[in-house]
C-alpha cells in the first residue's frame, strides 16, 4: 500500500516539515531525541493535528488540510505501539485486547484468544499489566493493536526501555510475530541497530526535516549528509578540501587524500567509522596519517582508542578521533604496540556535505 | 444505663433517615456533576480553567452561612427566581427537604469535583491516545479507561462528599430550616438538643454519626483496596 505523508507543524524549537512518498514495507525513521519523530507518528495516527499537509494510505485520505479532511484516530485504522505500551492498568490482558473490538462478546473473546495465541500470551489472559514483565507487556500491546487489524502500524521506540540482554531476544521475537503482517510498518528510533534490523527503507530526520532517505543499506553506506552520518553511528569527521575528482586535502587530519573512487562535487567533509580504521606499522601507506594516543578505554570485546593527529595538537578541547579495535586487530596492537599510522579503506570513506 | 435504653426507645429517629437520604442524594448528584465538571475543566485553557475552577471550589472555602445566604437570595419565595420556581413548577426549596439536598450538594460538590479532577489529571495521556487508536469512542474511553484508572481519587472524592453532605449544618439551617420530621437533620438536632441542655441525647446522636461515618469510609476503602491491588501505587 502506498503511503503519502506530507506534514507541516510548528513546534516550539523548530518546524516539522516532511514530504514522504513510500510504497509498502517497513520504514524506519532515525533521529535524535526531540527531532520530531514521535510528533510525526502522532500526526499520522491522528493524535495531534498538523498545521497543514496531507496523509494518505493507498486510496484512503486520513488528513488533508486543503480538503478539510481530518479523520479521528478511531477511524484511521492505524495501530500505535507506545513507548510505555499504554496498557490499561485496570483491565486484564484479555480485557485489554478486547477493549477496542466492536463485535459481539463471543466474537471478541474468540478474536482475543486467537491474538493471545499468536503473540504467546495465552497463559497471561487473566493477569493485570502491573504483574507483567516489559517483554510481556510489549507482546500484549502488539496483540491488542493487531486484533484491530490496522493497515499501518507505528512503533515508537519499541525497545528503548529494555536492557540489552533482553533486547536481542525481543527483537527476534518481534520479527517472528510481524512476519505475517501485510500492512506497512513505521518504526521510530534513535538506535541505528534496531532500524537496520527491521526496516527496508530509512528516513533520517534532524530538527524536523528529512536529511536523508533511501534503502536502509544504501543510507548506511552513503549517508551523504553529516547529520545523517552521525545518526547512522559514524564517529569521525574531518573537513575536506576537494582538489579534483580523485584528490583532496583533509584539513583536520592534515593529510592528502587520493582515491580511485570519484569524490563528488560539493563534498566538504569526510566521515570515517571508528571500527574501520586499519593500523599501519613502519612504512606509511596511502591514505594514512600519523596519530598519537590521548586516551583509551577497555571494553569486554574491544578496545577504544581516542587519538589526535600528530602535530595537530590544538589548545583547548580537541575533537578526538575514535578508533575501536576489535578481536584480531586488538591482539595485534597488544603485541606490536601502537601503530605509527592510521589507514583508511577507500570503500569505507563517507563523502559528506553540510 | 436504663436511662439510655429508655431514650433510645423513645428517640425520634427521623433526623437519621433525613440525614441519610440527604447525604445519599447529594452524593449521587455531586458524583455526576463533579465528574462532568472535572472533565470539562481539564480541557479548558489555563485562563478559563483558573476562573471556572475558582468558582466551583468557592462553596468549599466559604463559610457555609455565606453559601446559605446566596442560596436564600436565589431561592427565597420573596425573590424572582424562587417565586418563578414555585409558581411554575411548584418547587419549593426554602423550608423543605429539597432545600436540604440543595444546600448539601452545593457545599459538598467541590470535594467531588476537585478529587475527580486531580485523579483525571494524573492519568497517563498515552492511555487515552492508545484507546483512541484502538477505535474506542470517547464515551467508552471515559467510562472504561479513565474512570477506572482514576478509581482511588474518584472513590475518595465520593467518600468525602458523602461525609460532608451528611454533616452539613450551616447552609442547611438557613435554607431548609429545622422542621422536625421534614428538614431536621442529625447535625441540626444535635445543635438543638444541646441548646436545651440535653447532653445525653446529643451524645447518643454523636455516637450514631460516628458509627455511620466510620462504617461507610471503612466499607469503601475495603472495596477500592480490593479493586486497586492490580494497579501500581507508591
Amino acid at each position: 500500500m502506498e503511503l503519502e505523508i506530507r506534514i507541516r507543524k510548528k513546534l516550539n524549537e523548530f518546524t516539522l516539515d516532511l514530504d514522504l512518498q513510500e510504497t509498502e514495507g517497513r520504514i524506519g525513521i532515525l533521529g535524535a531525541s526531540g527531532c520530531g519523530k514521535s510528533m510525526t507518528l502522532k500526526s499520522i495516527a491522528g493524535i495531534v493535528k498538523p498545521d497543514s499537509g496531507k496523509i494518505r494510505i493507498g486510496e484512503r485520505v486520513l488528513y488533508d488540510s486543503t480538503g478539510k479532511i481530518n479523520l479521528p484516530p478511531q477511524k484511521r485504522r492505524i495501530g500505535y505501539l507506545f513507548q510505555n505500551y499504554a496498557l490499561f492498568p485496570t483491565m486484564t490482558v484479555e480485557q485489554n485486547i478486547m477493549a477496542g473490538l466492536s463485535g459481539s462478546r463471543g466474537e471478541n473473546r474468540r478474536r482475543a484468544a486467537e491474538m493471545m495465541e499468536k503473540f504467546h500470551v495465552s497463559n497471561l489472559a487473566n493477569r493485570y499489566p502491573l504483574h507483567l514483565s516489559g517483554g510481556q507487556q510489549q507482546r500484549v500491546a502488539l496483540a491488542r493493536l493487531m486484533a484491530y487489524e490496522p493497515e499501518v502500524i507505528l512503533l515508537d521506540e519499541p525497545f528503548s526501555a529494555m536492557d540489552s540482554f533482553l533486547k536481542d531476544q525481543l527483537q527476534q521475537q518481534m520479527e517472528e510475530m510481524l512476519k505475517e503482517y501485510r500492512g506497512s510498518m513505521i518504526l521510530v528510533s534513535h538506535n541505528r541497530d534496531e532500524i537496520y534490523r527491521f526496516c527496508h527503507r530509512l528516513i533520517v530526520m534532524d530538527q524536523g526535516s528529512v536529511v536523508c532517505e533511501g534503502e536502509t543499506k544504501e543510507v548506511f553506506a552513503n549517508p551523504r549528509r553529516r547529520a545523517a552520518a552521525r545518526l547512522t553511528g559514524c564517529k569521525n569527521y574531518t573537513g575536506l578540501v576537494r582538489r579534483d575528482s580523485h584528490h583532496a586535502y583533509l584539513t583536520d587530519w592534515g593529510m592528502e587524500l587520493q582515491t580511485e573512487r570519484e569524490i563528488p562535487e560539493g563534498t566538504d567533509s569526510l566521515g570515517y567509522r571508528a571500527h574501520f580504521f586499519v593500523p599501519v606499522w613502519g612504512k606509511r601507506a596511502v591514505n594514512s596519517f600519523p596519530v598519537q594516543v590521548a586516551d583509551s578505554a577497555q571494553l569486554p570485546f574491544e578496545k577504544n582508542y581516542y587519538l589526535i593527529p600528530q602535530g595537530k595538537i590544538q589548545p583547548g578541547n580537541p575533537e578526538y578521533i575514535c578508533w575501536f579495535a576489535q578481536r584480531s586487530i586488538k591482539h595485534e596492537v597488544e603485541e606490536k604496540g601502537m601503530p605509527d599510522y592510521l589507514g583508511m579503506n577507500e570503500r569505507d570513506m563517507l563523502f559528506l556535505q553540510g | 444505663m436504663d436511662e439510655i435504653i429508655e431514650i433510645l426507645k423513645s428517640l425520634d429517629y427521623s433526623p437519621l433517615w433525613i440525614s441519610l437520604k440527604t447525604g445519599i442524594v447529594a452524593t449521587v448528584l455531586s458524583f455526576f456533576l463533579g465528574i462532568f465538571a472535572a472533565r470539562k475543566v481539564i480541557r479548558c485553557g489555563p485562563g478559563t480553567k483558573s476562573v471556572i475552577d475558582g468558582i466551583l471550589t468557592l462553596p468549599m472555602v466559604l463559610p457555609p452561612t455565606v453559601a446559605g445566604f446566596f442560596l436564600l437570595l436565589l431561592f427565597s419565595l420573596r425573590r424572582p427566581f424562587g417565586r418563578f420556581l414555585y409558581g411554575q413548577f411548584g418547587l419549593r426549596v426554602v423550608q423543605s427537604w429539597l432545600g436540604c439536598i440543595l444546600a448539601a450538594t452545593v457545599i459538598a460538590f467541590p470535594l467531588m469535583y476537585r478529587n475527580a479532577r486531580a485523579a483525571f489529571e494524573q492519568i497517563d495521556v498515552n492511555l487515552v491516545y492508545a484507546a483512541r487508536t484502538l477505535g474506542m469512542s470517547e464515551t467508552k474511553i471515559f467510562w472504561k479507561v479513565i474512570l477506572p484508572t482514576a478509581g482511588p481519587g474518584v472513590v475518595s472524592g465520593t467518600i468525602l462528599t458523602f461525609a460532608r453532605a451528611l454533616g452539613e449544618y450551616g447552609a442547611t439551617s438557613m435554607l431548609a430550616g429545622n422542621i422536625p420530621g421534614k428538614t431536621a437533620t442529625i447535625s441540626q438536632r444535635i445543635a438543638m438538643v444541646i441548646q436545651d441542655g440535653d447532653y445525653l441525647t446529643a451524645g447518643i446522636w454523636t455516637v450514631i454519626v460516628l458509627i455511620i461515618a466510620f462504617g461507610i469510609i471503612f466499607a469503601m476503602n475495603m472495596v477500592t483496596g480490593r479493586k486497586m491491588k492490580n494497579v501500581e501505587r507508591w
